[in-house]
């Protein structure tokens, strides 16, 4: 399966990432060359095979229901790049 | 050609927990701007979710009395997008085992809605719009970590009006379960649609529309019956409809589509490894079933039966659980179901919908209601005494006691000392006593009122109906 | 011998005979770090003002005879990816340059509430991807055993730092070998506890499923009572494993015989470096003279590890670092006009490029129509990666295998080939994908550098392996070699072990 450029331009896009044409040429090389060693996963035969998502056999891990102290507000803002009445500050969203 | 539609909705429900789904903070509606925030909901690097027990309960009890199986292995997913409102770029949510699936709310015609699932999510933050020109927005994260439910239905809905009676059903339940309070106008009740429209008795579906920003119950079925026109209209001029989601306009009473974004949605579904599996032991979701609440169905059923109430007044009242359960607490003062029916149905609505409350704003104490009407039915004040007196129970929350004591309101029942007053008007109005004899009957009303004149409105009602028309019989030649 | 040089159990021992105070100990490694920091960069940040005064502080305790524990007055060094409330916190990423976290992370808590001294912030590879602290956004940490090579990574600075007696002991992080191969590198002790034995809480994420938080120090022993002191059920940590507190060293002194390890022969296969075969070997014949048993096993999949390990870690890391958009911490992109402009340019100029790889390729393996061919299928061969070892470890007690399969290579030697670098994790990341415990110690030295060989147990066997690491210096003197101030320099090592011992 061979990634073209195009494809690294839309994986970049979705990861909000952004490269020049020869960065992109590049990284569509490595991925290639990487994707190829990678491959070798497909010789093995994982029919049946569940994943694992979890090597732990934890389950159930709960909190109960009960108010814990939230940050003060100025903790909270602290390391924002800017800051307006209590809020932190992004760039205009429109609806 | 008559087309049909076929409606689905997705509803979010805030969950009423104390905290957050993942960590402590509290879920308070309306505290300042990022009062209510932690490593945990803000995303910081190295904080870590666990998620809240009472979130999970919460599910069950939303899937067990909507007829759903409960999952014997659920885990958590994340949602991978990027928004400011979403502190961590991804929503942790359930994907492809939800909590609970496959269970049905039945319509009052009998119509059982399917719904596919419920699953569990976190909220994300609010944008607050900066003013015009501004250029930036402003994020508070307060409810970033807010627990949902999300319930979604099979298409199965038919109708706007369906589509309204499921939601008001879904939100009654949710209420009387003690598990959402289901504000709309607070966002702690939330609805998406779907609507396509089909040929009459086809098959298969038509290209579906996805309707958002319903913002109340009216404009559930209001942007429907918008829709279903807007669509009808495009296929019966042989155009398609394209499949894109429509913001519903409120104040312009339309559909409009959302502007698209360019890039197409790749949320990138996967387990999130920082939660583990949730493998809940049949005796527990036993024990949750079992400690349900009456639902209003039931309610209702039981208040025919038990309290005789029409069917009318039993499926208002237990529209409301605030009401039913109001309701009962009045019957438990004063045991007279009827009148406490007409009452809560009457003045209590009627001062209500004056003062633009719901139910949930009544703060008449019960045991008022029950001592008017106990005094009421012991004559000791009218029924129109007594909704005056109601009134100012209802805007004061004194008692009828202090409010009759401190009025001077009585009702004259002394029959010797009314007959006199009745001898003594008839006397003052022959004219109408003469009219009445000839058959003109509603001079007995100015006859009755100037009774009440004389009485300041105190005498009783019937007594003065049986002695005037007593009195005017020996006038009668 | 300088007492920045001494292990943390001879300085604990010192302290008992008050013989030796917390400050002693505090002024040795800050003459140290004056001499050899500039050269290292083990550090990102020090924190020398507040340790000295706890230092003082400790003083007191340790004179009055009511220490706080077995770590109460000693200098250790954390990795810069674990919070502290107050401190800048950057896993060596400028996009984080600026962050000062408002919580502290549970092990760092443990530490300070035991009375350990904080010295500083170790340099590490950005957001702990890499294998030679090369990827660090501020400076390359160097190796104390040759400046002129890598100190291994991710935990790098933590390593050298070690190594260097620039701390007693450190913490660091393990994804897929990040504690082990700089251990291996740097000459000291490193242990990847078993996944949910330490808490993560305030662990700055890389790959979730495979990090975990150890220790690096000078021995065995060192390792043992780090852990002890970090280890322990979390409730802020979901996948964090309950028990009782377990204290490392009980085993230390038992005898190996009746143990049963097993030699995997896949990872003695090509591309090993010969002298870090020999040297491993001659370990694994140590152990056999101890009383072990030693069996050949075959672990077939390990083949399929490395892919498994960078398709998964790729993609929790691609998700996990989705956060860093500039608007509620770290660094942001100039302009706010167009909100995608400002996530992409404040992510374009934050990260480094090897984390952009690894976020690009987390993401095309979860993206729509990759996700069963990539995410799933490595997630479906991981349990089978699980299944061989669990199968493995009802016959042996513990794995041996070389840490790395070559010696500490050159700055600059593998940064322009990312599979080249990919392969130095060849032999750690089995451990990380089936969770296991595991630990590197150093088995000698070859052309002056150091090798080290990676014992792996069954999960929570950390008492096993450290077991079979303490017996093994029992005997040998490896672990006792230091690299600066001690007259062990370089030429010495030339051409094998220091055989003083
Ligand atoms: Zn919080």
């Amino acid at each position: 399966m061979r990634v073209s450029e195009e494809e690294v331009r839309r994986v970049a896009e979705l990861a909000r990432l952004a490269f020049s044409e020869a960065e992109l040429r590049q990284l569509a090389g490595e991925f290639n060359r990487i994707l190829e060693a990678f491959a070798k996963l497909n010789e093995v035969d994982t029919t049946g095979v569940p994943p694992t998502a979890h090597v732990l056999k934890v389950k159930n891990r709960f909190r109960a229901d009960q108010i814990r102290p939230s940050l003060p507000r100025p903790e909270a803002l602290r390391n924002a790049n800017a800051v307006k009445d209590g809020s932190f500050v992004a760039p205009l969203v429109m609806e | 050609m008559k087309f049909e539609a076929v409606i689905g909705l997705e509803v979010h429900a805030e969950l009423a927990t104390a905290t957050k789904i993942f960590c402590g903070c509290a879920t308070k509606y309306g505290a300042e701007p990022n009062t209510q925030t932690c490593p945990v909901c803000l995303g910081l690097p190295g904080a870590l979710p666990v998620l809240n027990e009472k979130v999970v309960e919460y599910c069950l009890r939303a899937g067990l009395a909507l007829n759903c199986r409960i999952a014997d292995f659920s885990k958590l997913d994340r949602k991978n997008y990027f928004y400011p409102d979403l502190p961590k770029a991804y929503q942790i949510s359930q994907y492809d085992l939800p909590l609970c699936r496959d269970g049905f709310l039945t319509l009052a015609s009998g119509r059982r809605i399917r719904i596919t699932r419920i699953h569990i999510e976190e909220d994300a933050g609010k944008l607050i719009h900066s003013p015009e020109g501004e250029g930036y927005s402003l994020v508070d994260y307060n409810r970033a970590g807010v627990p949902l439910i999300e319930i979604v239905t099979a298409p199965d809905l038919a109708t706007p009006e369906e589509a309204v009676e499921f939601l008001e059903k879904l939100r009654g339940i949710l209420i009387y379960l003690g598990i959402s309070d289901c504000k709309m106008e607070e966002g702690s009740l939330r609805c998406d649609a779907n609507i396509s429209l089909k040929p009459a008795g086809a098959k298969h579906l038509g290209t579906k529309t996805e309707l958002k920003n319903i913002n109340s119950f009216k404009a559930l079925g209001r942007a429907l019956a918008y829709e279903i026109e807007r669509q009808s209209e495009l296929l019966a001029e042989g155009k398609t409809v394209k499949q894109e989601t429509r913001k519903w306009e409120e104040a312009k009473q339309r559909t409009l589509p959302l502007r698209s974004k360019e890039e197409t949605q790749d949320y990138r579904y996967f387990p999130d490894p920082d939660l583990v599996p949730i493998e809940l032991d049949p005796a527990y979701v036993a024990a949750i079933a079992a400690s349900l609440p009456e639902l209003p169905e039931a309610r209702k059923r039981r208040f025919i039966e038990g309290y005789k109430l029409p069917e009318y007044d039993a499926d208002l009242i237990t529209g409301s659980k605030h009401l039913a359960d109001f309701f009962e607490a009045v019957l438990k003062f004063y045991f007279s179901p009827k009148a406490a029916s007409n009452w809560i149905m009457g003045e209590v609505l009627r001062l209500l919908g004056e003062e633009g409350l719901t139910p949930e704003a009544l703060a008449v104490n019960p045991a008022h209601l029950a001592d008017l009407l106990r005094r009421i039915d012991a004559g000791e004040i009218s029924v129109s005494q007594g909704k005056t007196v109601f009134e100012k129970v209802f805007r004061t929350g004194a008692s009828p006691e202090e409010i009759i004591r401190a009025e001077g309101i009585r009702q004259i029942s002394d029959e010797a000392r009314l007959r006199a007053v009745v001898a003594q008007v008839l006397q003052t109005y022959p004219q109408s006593v003469h009219d009445y004899l000839n058959g003109k009957i509603k001079a007995a009303q100015f006859l009755t009122g100037q009774i009440m004149r004389e009485t300041k409105g105190q005498a009783n009602p019937q007594l003065i109906k049986e002695l005037l028309a007593e009195e005017l019989a020996k006038l009668r030649p | 011998m300088e007492l920045c040089d001494l292990t943390l159990h001879e300085i604990k021992d010192l302290f008992a005979q008050k013989e030796v105070l917390p400050s002693m100990v505090m002024a040795s490694v800050v003459k140290r770090i004056g001499e050899v920091e500039e050269k290292l960069g083990a550090y990102l940040a020090l924190d020398l003002e507040a340790a000295l005064a706890a230092a003082r502080a400790a003083d007191d305790r340790i004179k009055a005879g009511r220490a706080l524990g077995v770590l109460d007055g000693i200098p250790v060094a954390i990795k810069d990816n674990l919070c502290q409330a107050g401190r800048e916190t950057t896993c060596a990423s400028r996009i984080l340059q600026g962050f000062v976290p408002p919580y502290t992370a549970t092990v760092v808590q443990k530490l300070l509430d035991q009375g350990a001294l904080i010295l500083g912030r170790t340099n590490m590879d950005e957001f702990a991807m890499g294998s030679s602290t090369e990827n660090s956004a501020f400076k390359p940490a160097k190796n104390p055993w040759d400046p002129e090579r890598v100190p291994g990574g991710s935990s790098g600075g933590s390593a050298a730092a070690v190594a260097a007696g620039e701390a007693i002991a450190a913490l660091g992080s393990d994804t897929g070998g990040s504690i082990r191969q700089p251990a291996a590198f740097c000459g000291v002790t490193g242990l990847k506890p078993t996944y949910g034995l330490v808490s993560r809480y305030g662990l700055v994420a890389f790959a979730s499923s495979f990090d975990q938080i150890g220790p690096l120090a000078k021995d065995a022993e060192d390792c043992a009572l780090m852990l002890s002191a970090v280890a322990g059920f979390d409730p802020l940590d979901s996948t964090s494993v309950r028990g009782t507190p377990v204290d490392y060293t009980q085993e230390l002194d038992r005898e190996l015989t009746g143990r049963t390890i097993g030699l995997p022969r896949e990872y003695f296969g090509e591309g090993l470096d010969p002298e870090v075969r020999r040297l491993v070997m001659a370990a694994v014949a140590q152990l056999e003279d101890l009383g072990a048993r030693v069996v050949e096993i075959s672990l077939k999949m390990t083949e399929y590890a490395l892919p498994v390990y960078y398709l998964i870690s790729s993609a929790e890391a691609s998700s996990n670092l989705g956060r860093y958009d500039g608007i509620r911490y770290g660094r942001a992109a100039a302009g706010r006009e167009d909100l995608a402009a400002y996530y992409t340019r404040t992510r374009a100029e934050g990260f480094g490029p090897e984390v952009k790889r690894r976020i690009m390729l987390g993401t095309y393996a979860l993206s729509a129509g990759y996700y069963e061919a990539y995410y799933q299928k490595a997630q479906q061969v991981r349990t089978l990666i699980c299944r061989e070892f669990a199968e493995a470890f009802r016959v042996v007690d513990a794995i041996v295998t070389p840490t790395s399969p070559t010696l500490p290579f050159r700055l600059g030697e593998r940064l322009t080939d990312p599979l080249a670098m990919y392969m130095s994790d060849v032999c750690t990341v089995p451990v990380n994908i089936a969770g296991l415990s595991a630990l590197s110690i150093p088995c000698g030295f070859a052309r002056g550098l150091p090798v080290g060989l990676q014992i792996i147990g069954r999960p929570f066997a950390e008492t096993t392996i450290l077991n079979i690491a303490h017996q093994y210096q029992k005997v040998t003197g490896h672990h006792r070699a230091r690299p600066c101030g001690t007259g062990h320099d370089r030429a010495e090592q030339e051409g094998g072990s220091p055989d003083e011992v």
